[in-house]
């Protein structure tokens, strides 16, 4: 036996699952959120692959609410990889004005995340698609499996679900039935953020703490990224040093004040953390089993 | 099966050194941290919390949790909320609420599923798999211990040693854990008597040769209070052990995989990016290969040599067990996933006949003659349940006679495999000795199980054999149908031969019948037992390596 790490034992596993997939899926697709576990789940299939490329493409479901940061950022990580990158609107969703500010962000991201990622794997008929979700995020993904079996109409059945003794993941599934995959399921943030400074991983660079435009609102630092964002009466736009534990729609993420400009910061600043790295989610505080209801609809 | 677990003279448990140095030292666990970043913990320890129902394994997570400082602000106020929604703990945070996330567990106050969760100290990461203690859950307990380096067996104080406490240590002993730790819990509802401890220390000493554990403590704790997890107590002055979490800390888990073992690498899939490159990817189930080694591919028992190694960052000298690796080699031999490579010499061999200890996991119950499939490492093939031959009583650890295995029962069955497959005892190996078993008709996965042993059989390579007569052409294989097996003698008992001379002395009857002369109809008998098999090649597909060969059965569009 060599001696292996801690992080070299989270990859090797991470990349077996990969392979995995790639072995036993006939339409895999990679699950691309431009976030922090994205870049690392997309680095751990570029090794999986090597001296090849993954053999299936990426998908990105965009709400339209990106950080404008994150958009420049996936088309230009794909280009530097050569990547087949696929970007799937809800154009239904874009039709009936489904926005965070009037729609509220349960039926925001229930329309343009949930619905759009279940047109998108329909559409092109993806029967495994790999997601960066990790088990310590949350309580009810503390116990979803690595492969995780959908219905054909996508629904996460929680005490249906197949036991994973072993490595030995059961890839079997009926037609138009598909899998979830978590390469990351063991990994923890800490992890993530350990990897992404020992492999010099690209991250967006709205992790960094930097000088940005916010408002106060809810109890929440959001940072106003385009004109679409209307104050209320009694807010103002404050420059504020400011950076973001995770990303998704920029109405919806709050940020942290910081001034954790590099990786050594915010690892130390992580360390000394007192709160969980989805505080700043409005989507994960509508009643304490919400995330579970979600998955049961097929959000991830 | 309870046989095959080797008796240990329970005084015969290895000292554990507890220094940090010893730890830092240790090479399993030993690595660099990346420069200008607060050391992360370089060893991990996976371990299971299981033991019956309202032992506390909940709580005593969500203490554990609490008690290292791994919860976060959010997450504690979250949990006062639901103290005084969900709790069962009166005034006081209920713990367990931390750790049962999903909301049919909420209401009900039970754990229905594993919950992995992730903490670490200065010393150590952790990976706790909080396994359901409820006998319809079974198999999701053993899942999580088949992935555990260690178990801590929860028993309550009142209750002592229950049946589902056994069922739990056997299914922990039956997938290779050998470091557990007894902690008997809700000390504080029997007054920390030390003789409630003593007493039940004694009874679970009693079970322990029939389980093979051979690093063993007892720790005396209450969840609900804190006592002895992270913090000693002073309700327990008697007790001069570790607390809980030293404990983790330090104790040092045996695997199953000796020192030195053969380099072996199931295939998980070719990588061929280009006309230039054939790479066998997988992950090193033992061993060392470097480039330039003899390598066999099982079961063809084709021969080659290592031309590169490729490990996660790129080319290597050399590949190790555990690693995710990737090899070319200097011949194009034909290997596919389910296939081995493994070093010239090694005894390993592919088998068609199983003796396996099995736990069921399915509703409908287990009988002989079942058809199921067999995954073994990345091998997957047809399985026929020939003989059901004992089930366990897990009262009693004591062998019994069945006809029907139901679910979360545990027997010992002789799995006949429909082709060759590469496979090893699982005190061996764990890689290649670990199976699960799939039900066909509905996907779900019905069994897991380890191999006690496999069979003998003549004809089937191992990696000493030279590989020309190894070679499986098209001729070959239609002979060896022909003969009924691979050997170059007939085998007139084989069941094959046996039915085509019976159907050919049936047509050859038919025949005169029908008024055609003698001569004509053992002409025609012979014609037909010549000719059956290669009619039987033309009309059934060829298997590919991998691939199930039933070609009516629901796909599972995945090519295996």
């Amino acid at each position: 036996m060599k001696p292996m790490t801690h992080l070299q034992r989270l990859e090797a596993e991470s990349i077996f699952i990969i392979r995995e997939v790639a072995a036993t899926a006939e339409n895999p697709v990679m699950l691309y959120s431009i976030g922090k576990d994205s870049a690392v789940m997309l680095h751990l299939a570029m090794k999986a692959f090597a001296p090849g490329k993954p053999p299936f493409p990426l998908l990105h479901v965009d709400t339209t609410w990106k950080f404008r940061e994150m958009i420049e950022f996936r088309d230009r990580r794909a280009k530097e990889l050569g990547l087949d990158l696929i970007v799937h609107i809800n154009e239904d969703g874009v039709r009936a004005g489904v926005n965070p500010f009037a729609s509220g962000s349960r039926l925001h991201t229930d329309v343009m995340k949930t619905e759009g990622l279940k047109q998108a794997l329909e559409k092109y008929r993806f029967d495994a698609a790999f997601g960066g979700a990790r088990r310590d995020e949350e309580k009810s993904r503390a116990k979803e499996r690595v492969f995780s079996l959908r219905s054909a109409e996508h629904r996460w059945e929680p005490k249906n679900q197949r036991p994973e003794p072993w490595r030995l993941f059961n890839t079997r599934k009926r037609q138009g039935e598909s899998f979830r995959v978590f390469p990351l399921s063991n990994w923890t943030e800490s992890d993530v953020w350990d990897y992404v400074a020992l492999e010099n991983i690209p991250v967006v660079p709205l992790y960094f703490a930097r000088k940005r435009p916010v408002v106060k609102r809810d109890g929440m630092l959001i940072m106003r990224d385009d004109e679409r964002m209307e104050l209320r009466p009694g807010e103002s736009v404050e420059e504020m040093e400011v950076r973001f534990r995770t990303l998704g729609c920029y109405p919806l993420t709050g940020a942290v004040r910081s001034q954790a400009r590099d990786l050594p910061g915010i690892i130390s600043e992580m360390r000394s953390s007192r709160s969980s790295e989805r505080e700043g989610r409005l989507i994960d505080r509508d009643g304490g089993a919400s995330m579970e209801e979600k998955k049961q609809e097929g959000y991830f | 099966m309870s046989s095959a677990l080797k008796p240990l003279p329970v005084d015969a448990i290895p000292a554990v050194d507890a220094s940090a140095a010893a730890i830092a030292q240790d090479e399993t666990f030993a690595g660099p941290a990346p420069d200008g970043v607060a050391a992360p913990a370089a060893s991990l320890l996976r371990f299971i919390t299981c033991g019956s129902v309202d032992d506390g394994k909940s709580t005593l997570i969500g203490r554990l949790l609490h008690d290292t400082n791994s919860v976060f602000d959010d997450q504690m106020e979250a949990l006062e909320r639901d103290s005084r929604k969900f709790g069962t703990t009166g005034e006081d945070l209920d713990f367990a609420l931390l750790v049962d996330g999903l909301s049919a567990e909420r209401e009900q106050g039970i754990t229905i599923d594993v919950a992995y969760r992730y903490f670490s100290t200065a010393r150590r990461a952790f990976i706790i798999a909080d396994t359901p203690g409820h006998e319809q859950y079974t198999r999701n307990m053993a899942t999580g211990a088949s992935q555990a380096d260690l178990a801590i067996i929860l028993v309550d104080a009142r209750k002592g040693i229950l049946p589902q406490t056994r069922r739990h240590s056997f299914i922990t002993s039956m997938v290779g854990i050998r470091s557990v730790i007894v902690a008997i819990n809700k000390m504080d509802l029997v007054g920390f008597d030390r003789a409630v401890f003593e007493r039940i220390e004694a009874d679970y000493r009693a079970i322990l040769p029939q389980l093979g554990f051979t690093d063993i403590a007892f720790v005396p704790i209450s969840a609900k209070g804190g006592d002895n997890i992270a913090a000693r107590s002073a309700s327990t002055p008697w007790y001069e052990g570790q607390t809980l979490l030293e404990r983790l800390e330090s104790v040092r888990p045996e695997t199953l995989e000796p020192e030195g073992a053969p380099f072996r690498l199931p295939v998980q899939w070719v990588n061929r990016p280009n006309l230039d490159f054939r790479g066998f990817c997988g992950t090193a189930a033992s061993g060392r290969i470097a480039r330039g080694d003899a390598v066999v591919s099982l079961p063809s028992g084709r021969t080659s040599r290592v031309k590169a190694v490729f490990g996660p960052d790129g080319e290597v000298e050399a590949g190790f067990a555990g690693e995710a690796l990737t090899l070319t080699l200097d011949d194009e031999i034909d290997a596919s996933r389910g296939d081995v490579i493994v070093a010239r010499g090694d005894t390993l061999r592919a088998t068609r006949t199983l003796s396996v200890d099995l736990l069921w996991m399915s509703e409908r119950p287990l009988i002989a003659g079942r058809r199921l499939i067999a995954r073994i490492a990345s091998a997957q093939t047809p399985a026929l349940v020939r003989t059901l031959d004992e089930a366990v009583d897990i009262h009693s650890y004591r062998p019994r006679q069945t006809s029907a295995l139901a679910m979360n029962e545990i027997g010992k069955v002789t799995l006949a495999l429909e082709r060759p497959t590469v496979a090893a005892p699982y005190a061996d190996t764990r890689e290649l000795g670990a199976l699960i078993l799939i039900d066909p008709m509905t996907n779900e996965t019905a069994a897991l199980g380890v191999v006690r042993a496999i069979a003998a059989e003549p004809g089937i390579q191992d990696a000493g054999v030279p590989a020309a007569a190894a070679s499986a052409s098209r001729f070959e294989r239609a002979r060896a149908q022909w003969l009924g097996t691979a050997a170059g003698r007939p085998r007139l008992a084989a069941p094959l031969v046996r039915f085509r001379a019976a159907a050919a002395i049936l047509l050859g009857l038919l025949a005169l019948l029908f008024g055609l002369g003698l001569p004509g109809a053992v002409l025609l008998a012979l014609i037909d037992f010549t000719l059956r098999p290669f009619l039987w090649r033309l009309f059934t597909p060829e298997p590919k390596p991998g691939e199930t060969n039933r070609p009516d059965e629901v796909g599972d569009g995945a090519g295996i």
